[in-house]
């Protein structure tokens, strides 16, 4: 029985069985490359989505367990690539390598969400589960500082 | 991610010329034309379409260096357009037209900083002749602003977009005879251009090794031996083939036998390899693999024997000399004081955030295979080799990867989708797990030194000893586990001796970012420091000190041990660059003001590598558990006149000090053979909640501009392990922290 989803505002279905982890669905059936494998046990923050406007590591959630809620993937957090957190992100150029900015983003875009002026210990509380190898934590922290100035939350779906 | 880059390049040539006609001739019509270019040609870097954007082609692999902006800036630049009419094309493996696509060793600016601006300056030279020819006037007479010819008597302006088929049927002239501009004039260089790829990047587009996506894809997961080079006796391969979505369950014989010295490529480790419908698939039959192992000779090989072993080998006589002038012994007998101290690193890993992989596809005796490797004409060599087929047919394309701080140049992963492919016939993704990443990384090898130092009755330092217990054969050093013989403080101490003893391994072994020197540094600014303080010194002004004496002669021309692979180089130490960024970084810190109190301390480092100088200071506190909190890390370097793209730069210091920092904390040990790490829960990285505060300055110097990817690393460690000194009076001198008592607050 293909499982129903709503991702990025688009019903869609995948006919998978209902335990296999939603980043792998995404990827691999729905063709979302965004949303990147690192750790498959939701220690990196690379596969993080939100659901129903909460950050979740893909990588540990299974997808029959969000069937029907609204996922949103970085393909689908701005029609125009203009979300003020990706605004920032490239105003500061802050990725290196860029695998982990996806989850960095949404991680992000989520603490704003709920917290639209953040402080660093909100920062270091929120984004502390996303990890970038190559370090570019100064950048992301200014980033979304920047972000906050603009106004995120009116942005976030 | 549809590959479609072929498409791109005829519809361009159909669209009216331009300057890219080499790039319109099969990989192969070029491997077989009339031999290696004495040039490299601007007809292979730029192409210009009549509607004047310009395309530039980056020729070396992608994984967060900026190579994909550095290299087109230098070409961009000279040829003299505006960086907004710029599009960044990746190159294919083709190193006959392109010269060496090679990431690695911080090599990329020294390699490409003069030829690459002069194939901008010798495209630029082609538009003008097409200009002048067009005009009739002299070439002299003409000149360039952004994509434009100007004649300079009459006014008369062509853009390059007019001009390029023109230009590209003109010779192109030999790039040692172009002009190249005065750096007061650069309008590109040292102006600081975002990523070439961050747009995409940022709204999730696929752009990864891991997201190449081909028609009729299969996906391939292997389970290899816990135990390096163990092969497969038996398993329930009938029982896996039968399971939902498994199309394929291959088992890999390898070529690997284990031995006390594993060479850099040693071929392929045995496995069954899996492929599915879905890599998801792939996993999950995994775990219904039921195999029974010969682990083999490695299994014998344990982190607690390898701590006995350099024991025994620290306490006798060591094994090979590596440098020694004055009489170290003696002048050790007659220091006023003699410090002595072990020192001990581990194995850790690379791990890479996008783990290893490769898409390949084996399809009527071709090979083309997308691949994100920093040395990719090695695995092309590689590939070859392992599967009897010819170099020439076989096709790499370079695809953007997920960082690789080394481990990219290792190319196992890649030969390992050719086999499969080619036992397929139809295209497969491979995709190693994070688990397969940390139990089958080529390590950073570990490393115990012996140190003995001297102060002689003024306070100075009158003699070091350092006796390095690596592991290798006796002869090699297992890679990246070898030592420069003019490795820092060598040359400067009035009597010194460097020795090596080795005890054997069977482990891949290779570069992680500033191979060796992101241990030697640790050790070397370490014991410098202790130095220091049992001389009742400075640390900062006990090391200039010593960089004021007269320096022995360079021993050798190569400064970094890695493999073959290091790029060869006058790479000598000048004493004066080295104390300019200790200098300045002591300004910056406010070094001889900073506070003493308990549990707060500052401590410093510096190093020399990859061309590069790097000082640091860390302002660090411990509370009364021992974990220690990095408050504050500034950082000084020269790489030379010219900081190409100074926002990148910056970020890449940030980096290499955030990547300095996470090695303090991480290990790889091995139990029965098996490493214990499986994760990042037990292989960690920095956290955004442990991230200093970091402050980078330049110091620019005359000398031509190298790479940053290195040298910005190994001040880090010392310099906070120096800060815990200052701050507590505990020398850590066993790494990983928690080995020596301590952790990240």
């Amino acid at each position: 029985m293909p499982i129903k989803l709503t991702v990025n505002h688009a019903a869609l279905t995948a006919d998978v069985p209902p335990d296999t982890p939603l980043l792998w669905v995404l990827r691999d059936v729905l063709d979302l490359k965004g949303t990147k494998y690192g750790c498959g046990m939701g220690v990196c923050g690379a596969c993080t989505v939100l659901v129903g406007g909460q950050a979740v590591r893909s990588c540990m959630t299974h997808v029959g367990s969000v069937e029907g809620e609204p996922i949103t993937t970085i393909e689908g957090l701005s029609p125009d690539g203009l979300h003020p957190v990706q605004v920032a992100w490239e105003a500061l150029d802050v990725p290196q390598c860029g695998y982990c900015q996806a989850g960095q983003i949404m991680s992000a875009a989520a603490l704003l969400a709920h917290t639209p002026h953040p402080t660093d210990a909100d920062i270091d509380t929120a984004m502390s589960g996303n990890v970038c190898r190559c370090g570019t934590y100064t950048r992301i922290r200014q980033a979304i500082h920047e972000a906050a100035e603009a106004g995120a939350p009116a942005r976030t779906k | 991610m549809h590959m479609d880059r072929r498409t791109f390049l005829q519809l361009t040539a159909l669209a009216g010329g331009g300057l890219a006609l080499d790039l319109y001739r099969s990989p192969l019509a070029v491997a077989q034309g009339p031999g290696t270019p004495p040039d490299l040609t601007p007809q292979a870097f730029i192409h210009i379409s009549p509607d004047g954007v310009v395309t530039i082609m980056a020729r070396a692999s992608e994984s967060g260096q900026g190579m994909r902006n550095m290299l087109p800036m230098l070409i961009a630049e000279e040829l003299d357009v505006d960086w907004k009419d710029v599009r960044v094309e990746q190159a294919d493996l083709n190193e006959k037209i392109y010269g060496r696509q090679f990431s690695g060793g911080s090599g990329n600016t020294p390699l490409a900083w003069d030829p690459l601006r002069r194939v901008g300056a010798a495209g630029r030279q082609l538009l003008i002749a097409a200009a002048a020819q067009m005009w009739g006037v002299p070439a002299t007479d003409c000149t360039t602003q952004p994509c434009l010819v100007v004649h300079t008597v009459t006014r008369r302006s062509a853009s390059y977009g007019e001009l390029a088929a023109k230009a590209a049927m003109l010779p192109a002239p030999a790039l040692s005879s172009v002009k190249l501009k005065d750096p007061k004039d650069y309008r590109i260089i040292g102006h600081s251009q975002p990523g070439v790829d961050t747009h995409a990047i940022v709204t999730g587009k696929p752009l990864f090794g891991i997201d190449v996506q081909l028609p009729g894809m299969l996906y391939a997961a292997i389970e290899k031996a816990p135990v390096f080079a163990g092969k497969v006796k038996t398993a329930n391969i009938e029982q896996i083939k039968a399971l939902s979505g498994v199309r394929h369950v291959l088992v890999i014989d390898g070529g690997i036998t284990p031995a006390a010295y594993t060479p850099w490529e040693p071929g392929m480790e045995p496995g069954i390899a899996i492929v599915a419908d879905t890599w998801w698939q792939a996993q999950q039959a995994r775990k219904q693999l039921k195999v029974d192992w010969d682990p083999g000779p490695a299994a014998t090989q344990s982190s607690e024997g390898f701590a006995a072993k350099a024991a025994d080998l620290l306490k006798a006589p060591p094994a090979n000399t590596l440098r020694k002038y004055g009489d170290v012994d003696a002048a050790l007998k007659s220091s006023a004081k003699v410090v002595e101290a072990t020192y001990e690193f581990p194995f850790i890993a690379h791990v890479t955030l996008e783990p290893q992989g490769a898409t390949a596809h084996w399809k009527d005796g071709k090979m083309e295979m997308w691949s994100t490797s920093t040395l990719p004409a090695d695995g092309r060599t590689l590939v070859a080799k392992t599967l009897g087929i010819q170099e020439n047919d076989i096709t790499t394309h370079m695809v953007r990867s997920g960082g690789s701080f080394g481990r990219r140049l290792q190319n196992d992963y890649l030969v390992e989708a050719g086999w499969i492919a080619k036992q397929i016939d139809v295209p497969v993704k491979l995709l190693w797990s994070r688990e397969d990443d940390i139990a089958h990384d080529p390590f950073r090898p570990g490393g115990t030194v012996g140190l003995k130092g001297g102060i002689d009755a003024q306070g100075k330092l009158s003699a070091w000893r350092h006796h390095f217990v690596t592991f290798g054969d006796g002869k090699h050093a297992t890679s990246g586990g070898g030592i420069g013989q003019d490795s820092y403080p060598a040359g400067f101490p009035p009597a010194y001796g460097l020795y090596t003893s080795m005890q054997p391994l069977m482990l891949r072994t290779g570069a992680l970012r500033a191979p060796g020197d992101n241990a030697y540094c640790w050790v070397s600014q370490s014991f410098l420091d202790e130095l220091a303080a049992a001389a009742g010194r400075d640390p900062l002004e006990f090391q200039l000190e010593l960089l004021g004496n007269k320096q022995q002669p360079w021993s050798s021309g190569e400064h970094d041990p890695v493999g073959d692979h290091e790029p060869s180089g006058q790479e000598v130490l000048i004493p004066e660059r080295f104390k300019g960024v200790l200098e300045l970084v002591a300004d910056k810190s406010g070094w001889a003001n900073r506070p003493k109190e308990k549990g707060r301390g500052m401590g410093i480092a510096a190093w020399f590598c990859h061309r590069g100088y790097f000082a640091e200071v860390a302002d660090v506190s411990v509370d009364a558990q021992n974990k220690i909190t990095v408050h504050q890390v500034w950082a000084a370097g020269d790489v030379g006149s010219q900081i190409i793209n100074p926002a990148a730069a910056e970020s890449m210091a940030q980096g290499g000090i955030m990547e300095g920092m996470g090695h303090l904390a991480q290990q790889i040990t091995l139990s029965d053979g098996k490493v214990d790490q499986s994760n990042f829960h037990n292989h960690p990285l920095m956290r955004m909640r442990q991230v200093p505060k970091i402050e980078v300055y330049w110091r620019k110097t005359d000398y031509s501009p190298t790479g940053l990817g290195e040298p910005t690393l190994p001040p880090t460690l010392p310099a906070v392990t120096n800060a815990v000194f200052a701050a507590t009076g505990k020398r850590i001198r066993t790494l990983p922290l928690s080995k020596s008592g301590f952790g990240w607050a």
